[in-house]
């Protein structure tokens, strides 16, 4: 009987394992292997050890590419969880229109990254850009009352204002984040804060106290897939530096570094030794997430 | 007539048509052209496809084709034919990801003589054929009369050395009442296609031809040298934004040549098109050999590429793609499509009715460059993407005052050095396979 119920379960879990091991277990296994080779997809690899690892410590491209990607890490991640969970807080209050407002701050995430990424290319030009006509009087305000002489940036021309550039391109995409936090937001129990005013509790105290530990499961959840999008983040970067590096490949991350090497260089054994990295990397951070988690998250059980 | 015998005679055409086209070969042909570039070779393909009943071809634009085309042919679905470009033939071949084509070209008297020697020589390596070329192309100077008449200068005069450019570039550049630059006589970043290959004008090389890169020649690093002088004259900020605002567009009214901006770019044959296209109407431009850093005591440097048509490897219609690209190559159809295209033909020999019916006024200029002693093309290396790659990058800071001309380079020199190292290296130890392979594929089917 248990071994008919075992395989009464493994038969429901089939297409998945079949799924898993041909989309996933086998180019793992294959990227292993091919990152010992000197492999160009359209010739038999070549084994050669451990020389693209001993390339990959002396590529300074590579360091610059993984240090553009935790700083992305370091500067969007927790920028976004709390731009969605502002959003999400204003979004759940009684207010008239809340319905269109949640719908004008959901529609930036249904157009397409690449479009996103093409208007913003044009909204950050340093001549004739959105954002330096809108900051052109503020600009013109400060130099009157402090007698500088601040003009705007040549923001994807200059490699720290093309790093900020990207952080603000991305942020458009947190659509999807917010509503997930209203709709966790909307299932935390009215007695919890009913209980709350009864003591005596300030709003602020209210989402401090309650709404935030209620809803630390979700938190969670999102800051673990936003770590991994962060990591693996390619398309914006991309287009927004055309193609190329960005100023002082500013705009070079880990996954378009793998892009370049696989099908523009004819590097796929460099670029399966890149992948592994990444893959390292996002597998250890987000274990340690798991392990940190569990003194931040909270359990309704607890 | 009563409907079922109009009704059979339908489905009997119809049934006809089907077997007849069901008996034709069908070509597929992935092209990378939009606009009118794809319209002028749909013509040659319907002419092909009217001139006999046993062959179709069907022609499709790819983007990005010279990495769709590699993993087309992993994925043993290549199509028949490709048309990629002259850059792409070592790393194709040296992948083994081509068919060779002596035989075929031996069957149709195709022969070297038959081209420009600058021409034929990008669609051969390691001593084989591997493509015949559509579209060659040249590139020199196109520059604006009347801005030239505007500052003082002989309209009719272009500068025939770097020197003299610069001369001309101070007279003509200008700057509007609200002191930003309202004109400029040269920018070596507009429109910034050919940013890795300025070293030819200055007398450098980008390789020995032997597997050693050449990045750090001199006359590389005083090409970088002038590419740094401008914005080190007219500012880093105001020429980075002059070109911004033009959006980096080249086919279009705002691209500063053609609005009028830029009184002399270095552009190729196609920019007559855009001119007639997105110009005003009343613009006077004269085109002749672009400067080089000797003048005229040298021959006039150009670089030359081409457009080329291959087979790629496992495609299961090499008699009939050849056939096809044979076709293309005919001097009447080379030369409708060349003209379509508003370029030179490859040919040696060249009809005088193309001459005279050619859109381009100036076209004989450019045919004339590709063979000049000085023409040149980019190094036939494996790595020619990462070369050209790296030093656009690097280029890029240069022009923005973040890098010497010298670590530029030597960046460059240094990486690409080892991954063409590494390249040698690998074709060292699959050579003799490859060649003997293509001994064997190397039949007329």
């Amino acid at each position: 009987m248990k071994d008919r119920n075992t395989l009464r379960a493994l038969c429901f879990i089939l297409p998945w394992l079949i799924g898993f091991g041909v989309t996933l277990l086998y180019p793992l296994i294959s990227a292993f292997y091919y990152s010992f080779c000197d492999y160009s997809v359209l010739t038999p690899p070549v084994y050669v050890g451990t020389r693209n690892y001993t390339d990959l410590f002396t590529d300074h491209l590579f360091w610059l590419a993984l240090r553009n990607s935790i700083f992305f890490v370091i500067v969007y991640l927790p920028l976004s969880i709390f731009v969605s969970l502002l959003l999400a807080m204003l979004l759940n209050l009684r207010v008239p229109g809340k319905g269109l407002l949640r719908t004008i701050f959901f529609l930036p995430t249904v157009v397409p990254m690449v479009c996103l990424a093409v208007v913003w290319q044009w909204m950050l030009k340093g001549d004739g850009g959105l954002v330096n006509m809108l900051l052109t009087p503020v600009f013109h305000l400060v130099n009157d009352l402090l007698g500088t002489q601040l003009t705007g940036p040549n923001w994807l021309l200059e490699p720290n204002t093309a790093r900020v550039s990207l952080v603000f391109a991305s942020l458009w995409t947190t659509g999807n984040t917010v509503l997930i936090y209203l709709a966790a937001l909307q299932n935390v129990p009215t007695q919890l804060y009913e209980c709350a005013e009864l003591e005596g509790a300030s709003s602020f105290q209210k989402y401090r106290h309650i709404a935030l530990p209620a809803i630390s499961p979700v938190i969670f959840y999102t800051v673990a897939g936003g770590l991994i999008g962060c990591l693996q983040t390619f398309a914006i970067p991309y287009v927004l530096a055309g193609g190329t590096q960005g100023p002082k490949d500013s705009l070079l991350f880990l996954s378009s570094y793998i892009f370049q090497n696989a099908f523009q260089y004819w590097n796929m054994g460099y670029a399966c030794t890149l992948s592994l990295v990444l893959f390292v990397l996002i597998l250890g951070c987000t274990m340690l997430l798991v392990k940190f988690s569990s003194k931040v998250v909270y359990k309704a059980a607890d | 007539m009563s409907r079922p015998p109009i009704l059979a005679s339908c489905v009997c055409s119809i049934l006809l048509a089907a077997s007849a086209q069901a008996e034709r070969v069908i070509i597929d042909y992935w092209e990378k052209w939009t606009g009118f570039e794809r319209e002028s070779m749909e013509a040659i393909v319907s002419k092909f496809n009217a001139s006999q009943d046993r062959i179709e071809v069907r022609y499709s634009s790819i983007s990005q084709i010279d990495l769709k085309l590699m993993l087309a042919i992993a994925g043993r679905k290549p199509p028949d034919v490709a048309g990629i470009w002259s850059y792409n033939i070592p790393v194709y071949v040296e992948n083994n990801a081509l068919h060779p084509l002596d035989a075929l070209c031996r069957e149709y008297n195709i022969k070297a003589e038959d081209y420009l020697p600058s021409v034929w020589r990008l669609c051969t390596y390691h001593d084989r054929i591997w493509a015949l070329p559509t579209t060659p192309a040249a590139v020199a100077l196109y520059w604006n009369k009347k801005l030239f008449r505007e500052a003082g200068l002989d309209p009719e005069k272009p500068p025939t050395s770097i020197e003299e450019l610069e001369q001309f570039n101070e007279k003509i550049t200008a700057r509007s009442s609200d002191g930003r630059y309202r004109v400029f006589g040269h920018l070596p970043e507009e429109p910034g296609w050919f940013r890795s290959s300025w070293g030819y004008w200055f007398g450098g090389h980008l390789w020995d031809g032997h597997g050693h890169i050449t990045a750090t020649d001199p006359g590389n690093r005083r090409a970088l040298e002038w590419v740094e002088s401008y914005p080190r004259r007219f500012g880093v900020r105001e020429v980075s934004s002059f070109l911004e605002s033009s959006s980096n567009v080249t086919s279009s009214s705002a691209n500063p040549f053609i609005s009028g901006r830029v009184a002399m770019v270095l552009q190729g044959p196609w920019e007559w098109k855009f001119l007639q296209r997105f110009g005003s109407g009343d613009l006077e431009i004269g085109v002749a050999p672009f400067p080089s850093l000797a003048g005229s005591k040298e021959p006039p440097v150009t670089l030359v590429e081409s457009d080329i048509l291959v087979v790629p490897a496992g495609s299961p219609h090499i008699k009939e793609a050849f056939e096809f690209i044979a076709f293309v190559n005919r001097q009447e159809n080379i030369e409708q499509f060349c003209s379509a295209q508003c370029n030179f033909s490859p040919l040696v020999k060249v009809s005088d009715t193309f001459w005279k019916n050619h859109p381009h006024p100036y076209i004989r200029v450019f045919y004339d460059l590709a063979r000049s002693p000085g023409a040149v093309s980019p190094p036939q290396i494996p790595d020619w993407n990462l070369y050209r790659a790296q030093l656009d990058q690097n280029i890029k800071e240069v022009w923005n005052l973040r890098l010497t001309p010298s670590a530029a380079l030597e960046d460059v020199q240094h990486r690409v050095q080892q991954d063409l190292d590494r390249k040698v290296q690998r074709w060292e130890a699959i050579k003799d396979t490859l060649r003997q392979e293509w001994n064997k594929e190397d039949v007329v089917p």
